[in-house]
């Protein structure tokens, strides 16, 4: 169980998350949209602290921090409760797709070499990357390093995986795997929180969407009832916009 | 003028070559204690750690800020006088010393900017799998910045090499010292240095040859 109460992060006066309480079930599959600038990617962000709440609670499991008085133990306990898909993939670039999975497995979860590569080998044919298990980021097409980006995040066995814009960065013609790929994980019920502009994508996968403007939670419903039947004006005049 | 004695060159080239050992061995040691220092002052810079920040910019300040030959005097006839137990320490260890101490200050500030240089995705991703501090800098920061720093690092090592001849001011018998004596003795003054640069000379183009082999290495990463 994953439970957000009240968060709140400013950013100097400006205030982009304001009292954000969500609460997700295992398995579940939630999707965030709304305008650019309106919170979505720091709600993300800080729920692994790599952007720093001001003030409430984020409760992962068993691990519940209060933002405001989050020591260095509680963020490391929810980082390794998290898996995160960066935008711009943020592969290690001194590292093989291989070595992007295994890196951690070896350094935090204290995994033996083998079997880090073993689980790395299995990950690497479920995001069908086998071919290139020894190449470098510089040298995969974007497709191919988001593909291993989430592969890494997978890799974790994370109860929560939060996915920022993850196809954003890539040129049209890589989105469609890593949609792909994002889709076979769905299906395994891996619980996941996703920020992404492609409502056809979302109305497959979301279990609920919520739709954020000026770092509220807005809106939130399934698929049918937010995309098709949305109340607020807002979400009106956004899908509009999107449509 | 007198016509140069490439006989006594061809026979002072084999006694001095004897002393290329000890001009390594001071250089490389010098060196090793070096980087290791200069990479914890460099993450100490960038983590700015209360308190410790204050000394290590003071160290950084005072080894760059006085010349090497007055660092190694301070180190080999100053200190004694001060610290009665350094009465033991010669003129090789003053120099390692020194050249640990002064290059170390330098090299500080070259790796510093190259972990600064270092993109803010690889620090995000570190942090989102859950690496500690430790874990992300040794891990991927350092070995990125590495990449960029080892230009700069190695060329303070040529330096280095060639600073490792002051130790000749610490009485010490090396390259210097020995072609000093040799020339002393038989007054080719000019043919004694001149193999004594050309030692040098070939010494650090060896030096360029292996920096250039260790930046592809380096590079391997990012060849596309």
């Amino acid at each position: 169980m994953i439970s957000i109460q009240h968060l709140n992060k400013s950013f100097g006066n400006t205030p982009v998350l304001r009292d954000i309480s969500l609460d997700i079930s295992p398995g579940e599959r939630v999707v965030v949209i709304g305008p650019s600038g309106t919170g979505k990617s720091t709600l993300l962000r800080c729920l692994n602290f790599l952007d720093e709440p001001d003030s409430g609670t984020i409760a992962i499991g068993d691990l519940s921090v209060d933002a405001a008085r989050a020591s260095k133990v509680d963020i490391l306990g929810l980082r390794r409760r998290t898996g995160f898909v960066f935008q711009n993939y943020a592969l290690f670039a001194n590292k093989t797709a291989r070595q992007n999975i295994t890196e951690a497995l070896v350094t935090v979860k204290g995994m033996s070499r083998a079997d880090a590569d073993a689980r790395a080998n299995s990950i690497l044919r479920e995001t069908g990357l086998e071919a290139r298990a020894d190449a470098y980021p510089a040298s995969l097409s974007g497709g191919q390093q988001q593909r291993v980006g989430i592969g890494r995040a997978m890799a974790l066995d994370a109860e929560l995986l939060l996915f920022d814009e993850p196809t954003s960065a890539l040129d049209p013609e890589w989105v469609g795997e890593v949609l792909d790929l994002m889709r076979k994980l769905a299906e395994t019920r891996q619980t996941m929180l996703i920020v992404t502009h492609e409502m056809q994508f979302a109305r497959e996968i979301a279990d609920r969407i919520l739709f954020m403007d000026g770092g509220r939670i807005v809106e939130e419903g399934s698929p049918a009832q937010l995309l098709d039947a949305p109340r607020d004006p807002r979400t009106k005049g956004f899908l509009r916009r999107v449509g | 003028m007198r016509a140069l004695d490439v006989d006594y060159m061809l026979g002072l080239l084999p006694v001095l070559l004897g002393y290329v050992p000890l001009t390594l061995f001071m250089a490389v040691v010098g060196m090793a204690f070096a980087l290791v220092l200069a990479a914890l002052m460099a993450v100490e810079r960038v983590a700015r750690i209360p308190v410790l920040d204050v000394f290590v910019r003071l160290f950084i300040s005072f080894f760059r800020g006085t010349p090497l030959l007055v660092q190694l005097f301070l180190f080999y006839f100053g200190l004694p006088q001060i610290l009665s137990f350094l009465t033991a320490i010669n003129g090789v260890t003053a120099t390692i010393m020194g050249l640990t101490l002064h290059f170390s200050a330098y090299m500080a500030e070259s790796i510093r900017a190259a972990i600064l240089g270092v993109d803010r995705a690889q620090w995000e991703a570190s942090r989102a799998v859950g690496m500690t501090q430790a874990q992300m800098m040794r891990r991927i920061i350092l070995p990125q910045a590495s990449r960029v720093a080892a230009p700069t690092l190695i060329n303070y090592f040529i330096d280095m090499v060639k600073s490792t001849s002051l130790a000749f001011t610490l009485g010490v018998t090396e390259l210097m010292g020995a072609a000093q004596k040799e020339a002393a003795g038989s007054f080719h003054y000019f043919e004694a240095f001149l193999v004594v640069a050309a030692i040098y000379w070939i010494m650090v183009e060896a030096l360029s040859f292996c920096q250039r082999r260790l930046e592809i290495y380096l590079n391997k990463a990012h060849a596309r």
